[in-house]
């Protein structure tokens, strides 16, 4: 079965005719080209497709595209203000946050989230939060830096 | 996946109607059981119908010394809830341990408990609490609910509408987290009201049990010592490779323990 569907991908309206079963993450990578967002376990554990819906953060692999039908959809290729990165993107090359970076764009769309609830996260609340994203590089140590980094340059921006 | 046919009813008349005229229609909530599972084709739908637009099925509202929330209200919701957390704390605390921050902004209450899975959090909440599950046409006692691993009492085209919890004068939740899953390894959810004491399992055997033995022992002392010495057999007890039914058995009083402290006893 076909279906219709629209939104709004990184603030541009989009709109298209896919598959049911089109995942919300295939629907941003093959049919909008948006690469940044990746598929890691397909299994809606290790967090790389995270990305924001409706402002929240979800698991693009484990949501049917239908499902973010009508939906504000968020991605990494949003978060930058054009050639200017992020300042919790600047926050993970400031503190080395990523060695082979799979898992940055989901890592860095979940700490987001966390931001946009709690401004002002201790270590032990990022932590507690990664527990749906998975790095197998970098131990999380210099992660964790990086989203309290991020999160101050965030509330003096 | 399977095809199937994707539907996206925005009344629960309409997703009952829906429901009703499929060949093989199938709810979907959050999807974070559903979807997996139709990724490895281990299910599949004729129609697959979306309850994501139905408003009517989200909320949370405290009345009359109960807490109600709509069956597609989300984890994330449930747990960051001041009106859950100033009336059931415990209830919050659990919807806020239950998977990853991810997951709990999808997953909701009325697909967890319609999945019914031996793991869940919510069905020690429900059983814990003496809740009703309401559906769209009728009330069901938790105790009477969930019937065995993966099964319910809910009838074919029948639809959650939402869950009654009553608001205890004390309750607390345990869980031994599976370290990748944070599914409970085991879950012990322990209430003190007027109607009695609830000790509710999860995780540890096929489905919710009750555990009458240290519910007596709470009724005359509300305390975890009152548990300590009170352990439950692991013949009917699941056991895999994340812990064996001996462990799960042990787990059942540890965390029995910790939740009555939990509860203030």
């Amino acid at each position: 079965m076909t279906v219709a569907i629209s939104m709004t991908i990184n603030g541009q309206s989009v709109s298209a005719d896919v598959d049911a079963r089109t995942l919300l993450v295939d629907f941003l990578r093959v049919n909008q080209r948006l690469t940044g967002t990746h598929v890691g376990c397909d299994t809606s554990q290790c967090g790389a497709c995270v990305v924001h819906v409706n402002g929240k953060s979800v698991k693009s692999c484990t949501m049917l595209a239908a499902q973010a039908s009508d939906a504000e959809v968020t991605t990494i290729e949003g978060v930058a203000n054009g050639g200017e990165l992020h300042p919790m993107q600047a926050a993970f090359r400031d503190n080395h946050g990523l060695q082979c970076g799979f898992c940055t764009p989901g890592v860095i769309m979940s700490a987001l989230d966390l931001v946009s609830v709690n401004s002002d996260p201790s270590e032990q609340e990022i932590r507690e939060w990664l527990e749906g994203n998975l790095c197998r590089c970098t131990g999380y140590h210099n992660i964790v830096k990086s989203i309290q980094a991020g999160a101050r340059a965030m509330r003096e921006a | 996946m399977y095809a199937f046919d994707y539907k996206s009813p925005s009344s629960l008349s309409e997703a009952a109607d829906m429901l009703q005229s499929s060949d093989d229609g199938v709810l979907l909530a959050g999807g974070h059981t559903l979807l997996p599972t139709m990724k490895q084709r281990l299910a599949s739908a004729s129609d697959l119908i979306d309850l994501g637009g139905v408003s009517e099925l989200r909320g949370i509202s405290v009345s009359g010394g109960q807490v109600t929330i709509g069956a597609m209200t989300t984890h994330a919701e449930v747990a960051a809830s001041s009106e859950v957390a100033n009336a059931i704390a415990a209830l919050a605390d659990l919807a806020g341990g239950i998977g990853d921050p991810q997951v709990r902004n999808a997953g909701t209450i009325g697909g967890s408990i319609a999945n019914s899975d031996p793991s869940a959090d919510y069905p020690a909440a429900l059983v814990g609490l003496g809740a009703t599950i309401n559906t769209n046409s009728r009330s069901i006692a938790a105790d009477d609910f969930f019937t065995g691993m993966f099964d319910t009492a809910l009838d074919e085209n029948e639809i959650i509408t939402q869950v009654s919890f009553p608001i205890p004068d004390a309750a607390g939740y345990s869980k031994f987290p599976n370290p990748a899953s944070r599914y409970a390894v085991v879950g012990v959810f322990v209430s003190r009201s007027s109607d009695g004491v609830r000790v509710a399992v999860t995780g540890a055997g096929p489905s919710v049990f009750r555990v009458a033995e240290m519910e007596a022992a709470l009724a005359d002392s509300f305390s975890a010592a009152s548990v300590a010495g009170i352990s439950v057999s692991d013949d009917d007890l699941n056991s895999d490779i994340h812990a064996s039914a001996e462990y799960r058995a042990h787990l059942v009083t540890v965390m029995a323990k910790r939740a009555v402290q939990k509860a203030g006893g």
